[in-house]
Order: C-alpha cells, then sequence, then structure tokens
C-alpha cells in the first residue's frame, strides 16, 4: 500500500502553546486514521502539513472539512458546488459529472436548488463532505463531521465515511469514542499535544478489554462455585444475583461460566465483558505516561 | 489565472445577492444625480456672465470636474462598507478554510477579491459617467478632461479599495474594518490641508495627499508622478494583504 501522507516531528505552537509536539503518522489508502482526544486537545491542527514546498500539487491531493462546514450561506448547493469545483481546478468538461457524482453521494441531489443558509445542520455538514470529497482527492481530512447531528444522521455520515475509507486514505479528528471504533482501521490518541497511543482499531479493542465480566443471574446462584473453573482470577460477589468476575486475558472463562450457571438452572440473565469509556482510557495512558517519565 | 476570475465572480455575485450592493448603486446614483442638477442650474445663471469672459471655464470645468470630485468624496464614505467584508466576513464565518485548503494560492484569494470589487465600482464609474455624457445634447464637452475625470475617479477608487481589503485582511471584525478604512482614507485625504502652517513638511505630506494627486489628474494634467502614486498605493497594499494571509498560515 503507498503510503499517502506522512509527518514526521510535526508541531505546532499558537504563540507560547504548544498544540502539537512532535507527533508522527501516516496514513495509506484504505485506511481510516481516527484523532482521538479530548475537547482541545489540538488534534484540528494537521492541515497544512508539509505543504511548504509545492502546496498547489500537494494541496489538489487533499479534501478538508473544518469543524465547521465551510459554507456561503447565500449559494444555492449547485452553485457552491460550482465554485468549489472551479477552486479545486476541475477541468470545467469533468464538473458536471464530479459535482453529481459528489451530491449522489452526500443524499444531496433533493436540495440542489436550494439556498445552503435555509437548509438544516445535517444538510450543511454534508455539503462540507461533498465539498471535501469533490475534486476526488487522495486524503480527505475531517473534522468532528458528526458534531451536531442526529443520530439518524449520525449513522449515515459513518456509513460514508467507511465507504469512502475503502477508496482515499481519511483523517478523522474526534473526541467520540464509538464513532473511531465505528469507522477507523486505526487511531491515534493524542493528549496535551503529545501522542500517548498508535494503534489499530483491534489494538484498541484490547486496549477497552479489562479482563472483567459481570454476570446476573434469575435466581440467587451461589458464585463461588465458579472458582474451579479455568481462567478465573478473582469473584466480587455484589448481591445473591449479581457478581463480578476478574479472569485471565489469554483465557476467558465466559463459555464455561454459561455453562455452568445454566447447568444449575439458575437462569443466565447477563454476561457481558466489561469495556473501559474513553476517560478511562485516557486516565490509563496518560498516567502510565507520567510514571513512566516523571521528570516530564 | 482562471482562479482569480473565479473568486471575483463569486464575490461580485455575492455582493448582488444581498441589497447591499443595489441599494449602493441606487443611493450614490441619486445623490450625485442632485449635485449634478444643482451644477447645471448653477452654470446656467452664470452663463450670461461668463460668456462676457474672454478665457470663460467650460462646462466641463463647471460641472463635471465638481461632480467627479464630490463622487470621490461620497465613495470615500462608501467603499469601507463594500471592502470590510471581504475577508473578515469570510474568516466569521469559517469559510477562509475553504480557499486556503483547495490548491489556490494566497496572491489568487487577494487579487480576485479586490477584482471583485473594483469590477463593483468601474460599474459605478460608468453610471456616474452617464451623467455628463447627457450634456451632450444640448452643448459640448471636453473629451479630453472628461477623460482625465474618469481615470482619476478610477484610481483613487482602487486605491481605496486596497486598502480597505487590506484592514479587512487584518481586522477580526467587518465593522472594525470599516473603521479602519474609512479613517485611513479621510486622513489620507486630509493630509495636506495643512501644508500651508509648516512649509517644511509641505512637499512630503502634498506627495502622501490623496487629494492633490487626484486634483491633479482632474484639472486634465494626467503626469506619471500622479499615476505612479496610485499604482503603487494599490499594488502596496495588495502586496500588505498578501502577505498577512502567508503570515496568518505560517504564524509560529
Amino acid at each position: 500500500m503507498a503510503t499517502l501522507i506522512q509527518a514526521e516531528q510535526l508541531s505546532r505552537y499558537f504563540g507560547d502553546h504548544c498544540a502539537v509536539r512532535e507527533v508522527d503518522f501516516s496514513v495509506a489508502r484504505g485506511e481510516v486514521l481516527g484523532f482521538l482526544g479530548p475537547n482541545g486537545a489540538g488534534q484540528i491542527l494537521i492541515n497544512g502539513i508539509d505543504l511548504l514546498d509545492r502546496p498547489r500539487e500537494a494541496k489538489s491531493q487533499l479534501g478538508y472539512l473544518p469543524d465547521n462546514p465551510p459554507v456561503y450561506r447565500e449559494l444555492t448547493v449547485q452553485e457552491y458546488l460550482e465554485y468549489c469545483a472551479a477552486l479545486h481546478r476541475i477541468p470545467r468538461p469533468a464538473r458536471y459529472h464530479a459535482i453529481e457524482k459528489s451530491k449522489r453521494r452526500c443524499g444531496l441531489e433533493s436540495v440542489a436548488g436550494r439556498l445552503i443558509g435555509n437548509l438544516s445542520k445535517g444538510f450543511q455538514q454534508r455539503i462540507g463532505i461533498a465539498q471535501a470529497i469533490l475534486h476526488n482527492p487522495q486524503i480527505i481530512i475531517l473534522d468532528e463531521p458528526t458534531v451536531g447531528l442526529d443520530p439518524i444522521q449520525i449513522r449515515e455520515i459513518r456509513a460514508l465515511i467507511r465507504e469512502l475509507g475503502s477508496e482515499h486514505g481519511i483523517i478523522l479528528s474526534t473526541h467520540i469514542l464509538p464513532e473511531v471504533q465505528e469507522s477507523c482501521t486505526h487511531v491515534q490518541i493524542i493528549d496535551q499535544g503529545s501522542l500517548v497511543l498508535k494503534e489499530t482499531i483491534a489494538g484498541l479493542e484490547r486496549h477497552l478489554n479489562t479482563a472483567a465480566l459481570t454476570i446476573r443471574t434469575r435466581d440467587p446462584f451461589d458464585f463461588r462455585r465458579l472458582q474451579s473453573l479455568p481462567g478465573i482470577d478473582n469473584i466480587e460477589i455484589i448481591s445473591p444475583e449479581h457478581c463480578r468476575i476478574h479472569h485471565d486475558l489469554e483465557n476467558n472463562p465466559a463459555a464455561g461460566i454459561a455453562e455452568t450457571i445454566i447447568a444449575s438452572g439458575a437462569g443466565l440473565l447477563a454476561l457481558v465483558p466489561e469495556k473501559k469509556t474513553m476517560e478511562e482510557i485516557f486516565l490509563a495512558l496518560t498516567s502510565r505516561q507520567e510514571a513512566e517519565e516523571p521528570c516530564a | 489565472m482562471r482562479l482569480i476570475f473565479t473568486i471575483a465572480a463569486r464575490e461580485l455575485k455575492t455582493l448582488f445577492l444581498s441589497p447591499l450592493a443595489w441599494s449602493i448603486l441606487g443611493l450614490l446614483q441619486f445623490i450625485l444625480a442632485y449635485l449634478f442638477l444643482t451644477q447645471v442650474d448653477a452654470y446656467a445663471m452664470l452663463q450670461p456672465r461668463l460668456a462676457a469672459l474672454e478665457t470663460a471655464p467650460g462646462i466641463t470645468d463647471l460641472v463635471v470636474t465638481p461632480l467627479y470630485g464630490s463622487a470621490a468624496i461620497v465613495l470615500l464614505l462608501i467603499i469601507p462598507l463594500l471592502t470590510m467584508r471581504l475577508i473578515s466576513e469570510e474568516r466569521r464565518s469559517k469559510t477562509l478554510p475553504l480557499l486556503i485548503s483547495a490548491p489556490v494560492s494566497n496572491h489568487e484569494i487577494i487579487l480576485g477579491k479586490y477584482l471583485g470589487v473594483v469590477t463593483l465600482l468601474l460599474i459605478m464609474v460608468l453610471m456616474i459617467s452617464v451623467m455628463p455624457l447627457s450634456l451632450l445634447a444640448g452643448g459640448e464637452l471636453d473629451f479630453g478632461k472628461l477623460f482625465a475625470n474618469i481615470l482619476a475617479l478610477t484610481l483613487v477608487l482602487a486605491s481605496f479599495a486596497a486598502i480597505g481589503l487590506y484592514l479587512s485582511c487584518v481586522a477580526s471584525h467587518p465593522t472594525i474594518a470599516a473603521i479602519g478604512s474609512f479613517s485611513a482614507l479621510l486622513l489620507l485625504w486630509i493630509l495636506d490641508w495643512t501644508s500651508g502652517l509648516h512649509p517644511g513638511y509641505n512637499a512630503i505630506l502634498e506627495y502622501l495627499s490623496m487629494l492633490s494627486h487626484f486634483q491633479n489628474l482632474q484639472s486634465g494634467l494626467i503626469a506619471s508622478r500622479d499615476l505612479c502614486y496610485f499604482l503603487l498605493f494599490s499594488a502596496t497594499f495588495l502586496l500588505l494583504s498578501i502577505h498577512r494571509l502567508d503570515y496568518e498560515r505560517l504564524q509560529k
């Protein structure tokens, strides 16, 4: 896979405030890289990397959607996309085709003749995406693309991102964990401008697993009976129908637990692997770093 | 190069989509028509006395030159309103990233914006020039002087627009850009009013003042000194605007 974008030792300062500190990353075709960070972690500043030498060539390979869709409220959707097509130097004969295609992908055909200012935030967001994919760029940068949308629109946009991800390299910046899990193939977490995690989605899932199971039964059950199963480290009994089991990461005892409870006739209601939240991962990652580098 | 026209066309379109351009064009024409008619009236009253003079000033001197002079002053008030939103509005409505992330260089953005406004200003000059031409129905005009007046007004308006564009690049809010460019223009306009008081500074102040260059051109004396002043003035502020956008992009 060809690397589409590569940044090395990227730093960005605003005055004395360091927004991004020596971050490295690269994106290849077919990858969706998610930048995850708390609000204001500085993850928005990826635009403008190494574009200094030949900005025009570099930028024609780039589609960018800032967190606020850059739309002119006084234009119609069609006029706006035509203007964007011209800005991106799409040759005149190809323009009609490009606009139609991007309208179709973003579901904008029905509103093409309407003024952008009269459309909802969801449509404006989609216009923003339509603008970013108009010139078929290699790299698409989306900054919090689902902010302010309703759940149905969010699902549509995520589906669109996954679809786009198969042909383009995508950098997605967000602070919403499920968004990354659903749409991305790789993830990087930035905290205070520094990179704290660089993983594939499968790797992130591993971080999310806490090696703990929550079990609920219909009737009271003596959970101590499970102690003999292989892989179980510790049983925390909360009530006669509810307990929490810590287990070995490599040796998941869930299947054995289910069999034992069902055989006893106590009625298994729930057997749920516990997941860490975004905040917990964050805390875990950042506190671990501090422990490793006390001087920092 | 084509992109400059694309940006200029969109700028012009935005101006005409809002009531701003239309109302300004209408009001400007109304005010100047009123001034024009007063001048024609005054000329009609003076005519018998002028006939007795041997080298009497013609209708071009007495009607056309004052008309363009007042047009420049009225537009000094209006142009800051037209230029204020050029860049600062894009920044406020967050559409500037669209231009910056597109393969468009900063000089194309600035020149496109400038060209858009200057096109509107040329439409104004054209509409103003219809008034003196209507005098042809009942008299004769000094076409050389009329041309000098049109040229002077065009150049002075182009300079106004350049300084307005620059302040729109700098200001965070359109209103601040408007106030800033209005003050700057007014200062440049009245700069040589004090020239009688301090003979030492005379030459500098007179050179810097827009009014003296404008009046030189208006009198029909098309000197390269005055042409260069206006061209350099516009070019300087356009360069400063481009520089300002560059700075914003590379901000350290």
